[in-house]
């Protein structure tokens, strides 16, 4: 996401074909059309959401193994590796298109960031509100006790009991979000992104505790 | 007739010099490397005696600059004229190195003031030069030698960097390039091109680890291998560990014994030197023999040390398990356990060392692969994405960014702004705020490194945001935004949000050559500077000419209809006029035949953006009407 760009109104815009001129040819390019009909050059990329630009359905249920052959296909068409004898312009667009395609990929890949902007584009406020603050009373005596219990945790199976914790609790919280969002209850969706965002900080802080035992030992 | 060729959209290859080959280069700590590729198949370019290493030694004698092996040569008997592992220094600033001058065999100058670029410099042969210079040289030689047996000039190359090259010395690798006039393609990291000469000889698919110890440099990254995408999931290591390392623990135990017997004197830098290089003659012998004896001569007194390779190996040891931390580190941020590797790449000369190569198998429990020679991999992936960018390839290279990039915060810290095995290209935007009522401008410090305070990380570039309207503290919303490209160099944008004031910086300045060195640079070594500039430039012409003449011929296809007789044999006569023109060599006829065809088809254009505008409308409602014409007319 570069400073220069909008707010991405290209959904507002599907369904309506507004015809944009090609740089290279001059000829007539529908808007979002990532080459020339024409003459075949690679046109600037636009400012789609993550999901349509990785071709992906708009929902928290996201086929990981589909995602990424689109974002291996994706990549094949618009790397800057393919472009490298081109003129300078091609390259930037080929550079900014690959740009978005590696920024969608991250937010759709990691199911927090996936969770938060299908709030965002579903217009719920931010897990936490703009502070992300926590105010969940639960959320917050939860992550103190392990947190707790993690840094005593001074053996290996210690810091595995507390990750086992960790990753059955990420795997309910991914099945109860599917649901919220199915069920389009973004209310209980957004205290659940809350709390699996909490989850996977502390399996990626046990995971580190792991680390220092195993060095150390 | 010859069947008609059809490109995949946009990828219709320039019409370059078809028949000059771009080639890899793996520009070592140790030795250089220039390989090419044809149709997938790399092969490593030697010399007349069948060598296809360039000791990475270059010496400036009094009848001229020598490089390679007769730079080797003179290193013991002329030590103050020759240069080695002068890649460990590349990108470094002058105090950076001042902290470990005494421990480095160079004789390091006093920066001069009037260039204020704050690069080291050495002191070779009655010159100062930086080690930008002296690595130009390198890759001058290697590519003497590839002009030799190609019988053309090698002006296009993938150069390979160690993956946690700095930004600054990613900067200086293209500067040498630069100075030695080669293009670079692109920068490719070293394992990374060692995946890519494995992957596809073997056709290997899974999950891979490349384990690249060097001379001076250490690296491992963990890649996935599948159907022609080499994905690295993640890569560690540290740009300032080597084989040199071993030498020095290894000639430290030499001197120890020497000073036992002898008692305690100072060297000179030459007689380090020979200290090292017995050292280096230790290494390389044990890793064949267990046991051995070497002399050293210093002062006029001879010493005599015996060294066995379960000695070696216990003042070895601590250097090779910092590189399997690294490995354990690297595996956790790839989110993979040994147990999903299928198999471990060697890569450099100090995998040679037989507890290297043992550590290595004992912690990914499996035997290291070393099919292909591990000082020659590097420069064949090279090659191979040589071929790859000139030529096209089914091959897909998907790099990260090894080292986390941000700027500093109040109190000294640094807030990430890319985090460290990001996928490149990568673009991340941070917002920061004023702390001042009324503060008009911003410091912006770029960091690159993994710790919390500014001091521990590599500074990269300072600059300043002026003409924010004076607000109150914390009103100013200014925008940073970090832009890594495929070379995995930085360009920082700042933005203030409010006003829209903006500034640019390609990360460069703190330890770069800036352009009127540079320049001065290709000046002093270069008599025909100015003719190779005007023939890039009438080449970037010709390769913009042709775009046009492309481009007017596709849409002659598709909208030739809105033509007239009269106006088809104008615009035909401009494109019959442009391409005698890119025939020639005249640069400025050149660019006045394209001006003249921007110009010629402009009311051709027009009409087709008619066309194109009422084929949309046709089957919108009239309540878009206005917009869509008001839109299209805007572009």
């Amino acid at each position: 996401m570069s400073a220069t760009q909008t707010d991405g109104a290209d959904r507002a815009m599907a369904g309506k074909t507004s015809i944009a001129q090609c740089w290279s040819c001059q000829g007539p390019v529908a808007q979002g059309q990532s080459f020339c009909p024409t003459c075949q050059a690679i046109q600037p990329p636009g400012n789609p959401e993550h999901f349509a630009q990785l071709a992906m359905e708009p929902t928290f249920d996201v086929d990981l193994a589909q995602l990424e052959q689109n974002y291996f296909r994706l990549q094949r068409t618009f790397h800057p590796d393919s472009f490298a004898a081109k003129s300078a312009k091609e390259q930037e667009f080929s550079l900014r298109h690959t740009t978005n395609l590696n920024d969608a990929l991250k937010t759709l890949k990691s199911p927090v960031l996936r969770a938060e902007y299908l709030l965002q584009m579903r217009g719920a406020p931010a897990a936490g509100g703009p502070e992300k603050t926590v105010n969940d009373e639960g959320i917050l005596m939860e992550a103190m006790e392990t947190r707790e219990a993690l840094a005593e945790a001074d053996s290996p199976s210690d810091v595995e009991a507390i990750v086992a914790v960790a990753q059955a609790g990420i795997l309910d919280c991914t099945t109860d979000l599917s649901v919220a969002f199915a069920d389009g209850d973004l209310t209980a969706a957004s205290a659940l992104t809350l709390r699996l965002t909490y989850l996977f900080k502390l399996d990626d802080e046990a995971a580190q505790r792991a680390r220092i035992l195993s060095r150390s030992a | 007739m010859a069947p008609l060729q059809i490109h995949e959209p946009g990828k219709t290859p320039l019409p370059h010099a078809k028949d000059q080959v771009a080639v890899g280069i793996d520009l070592g700590t140790t030795n250089t490397l220039i390989a090419v590729a044809r149709e997938g198949r790399p092969e490593v370019l030697r010399d007349q005696n069948g060598h296809a290493l360039l000791p990475s030694v270059v010496a400036y004698t009094p009848e001229g600059i020598l490089v390679g092996k007769p730079a080797r040569h003179a290193l013991l008997d002329d030590p103050h004229n020759v240069v080695a592992s002068v890649k460990r220094l590349m990108g470094r600033g002058a105090e950076d190195i001042r902290a470990v001058a005494g421990s480095l065999p160079y004789d390091i100058d006093t920066p001069n003031d009037d260039t204020g670029d704050g690069m080291v410099r050495l002191k070779v042969g009655g010159r100062s030069l930086t080690p930008v210079e002296i690595s130009a040289e390198l890759l001058r030689g290697v590519a003497a030698r590839a002009e030799t047996s190609l019988g053309h000039k090698v002006d296009r190359a993938v150069i390979t960097v160690p993956a946690h090259f700095d930004d600054a010395a990613r900067a200086a690798t293209k500067d040498a390039a630069r100075l030695a006039e080669i293009e670079v393609l692109r920068l490719v990291n070293e394992p990374t091109a060692a995946a890519l000469a494995y992957g596809l000889e073997k056709g290997a698919e899974g999950i891979y680890a490349v384990y690249d110890f060097g001379g001076g440099t250490f690296d491992i990254s963990v890649l996935r291998l599948q159907m022609g995408v080499f994905q690295v999931l993640a890569t560690g290591g540290d740009a300032q560990l080597g084989g040199d390392d071993i030498d020095h623990v290894i000639a430290e135990h030499f001197m120890q014994e020497r000073i036992a017997s002898l008692g305690a004197s100072t060297l000179s830098a030459g007689e380090a030197r020979m200290a090292l290089m017995s050292a280096r003659l230790a290494k390389e012998c044990l890793t064949t023999e267990v046991t051995g004896n070497w002399n050293l001569d210093a002062g006029g007194e001879q010493s005599s040390h015996d060294l066995d390779r379960t000695t070696m190996d216990r003042l070895i040891g601590p250097l090779v398990e910092r590189t399997i931390d690294h490995c354990r580190d690297v595996l956790a941020d790839a989110e993979v356990s040994s147990a999903d590797i299928k198999g471990v790449v060697l890569v450099g000369g100090s995998t040679r060392v037989p507890l290297v190569a043992r550590r290595v198998a004992e912690f990914f429990g499996s035997i290291p692969l070393v099919d292909i020679d591990p000082d020659e991999v590097v420069a064949l992936g090279a090659a191979l994405q040589a071929e790859a960018l000139t030529v096209g390839s089914d091959q897909l290279l998907l790099d990260v960014a090894p080292l986390s990039l941000g700027i500093e915060t109040m109190g000294g810290l640094v807030e990430k702004v890319v985090r460290r095995n990001t996928p490149v290209p990568a673009a991340q935007y941070q917002e920061f705020t004023t702390y001042q009522d009324g503060q008009t401008a911003l410091m912006i410090h770029v960091l690159q490194g993994e710790r919390e305070l500014v001091d521990q990380n590599r500074s990269l570039a300072r600059f300043e945001l002026t003409g924010i309207p004076p607000m109150v503290a914390g009103a100013a919303r200014v925008r940073v935004t970090f832009m890594v490209d495929a070379d995995g160099l930085l360009t920082v944008r700042a933005e203030e949000a409010t006003t829209g004031v903006q500034q640019e910086v390609a990360v460069k300045p703190s330890y770069g050559l800036n352009d009127k060195t540079m320049a001065a640079m290709l000046r002093a070594s270069l008599e025909n500077a100015q003719g190779d500039m005007a023939a890039r430039l009438l080449r970037e012409s010709k390769v913009e000419a042709e775009r046009i003449a492309l481009a007017v011929d596709a849409a002659l296809v598709t909208d030739g209809d809105l033509l007239s007789d009269d106006e088809r044999t104008v615009i035909d006569g401009l494109l019959a006029a442009m391409r005698s023109a890119v025939a020639g060599e005249d640069r400025d006829a050149v660019e006045a035949s394209a001006a003249a065809i921007n110009q010629g088809t402009s009311a051709f254009a027009q009409k087709r953006m008619d066309r194109g505008i009422r084929g949309a409308l046709t089957g919108v409602s009239v309540s878009h009407l206005a917009e869509t014409v008001d839109s299209g007319a805007k572009t």
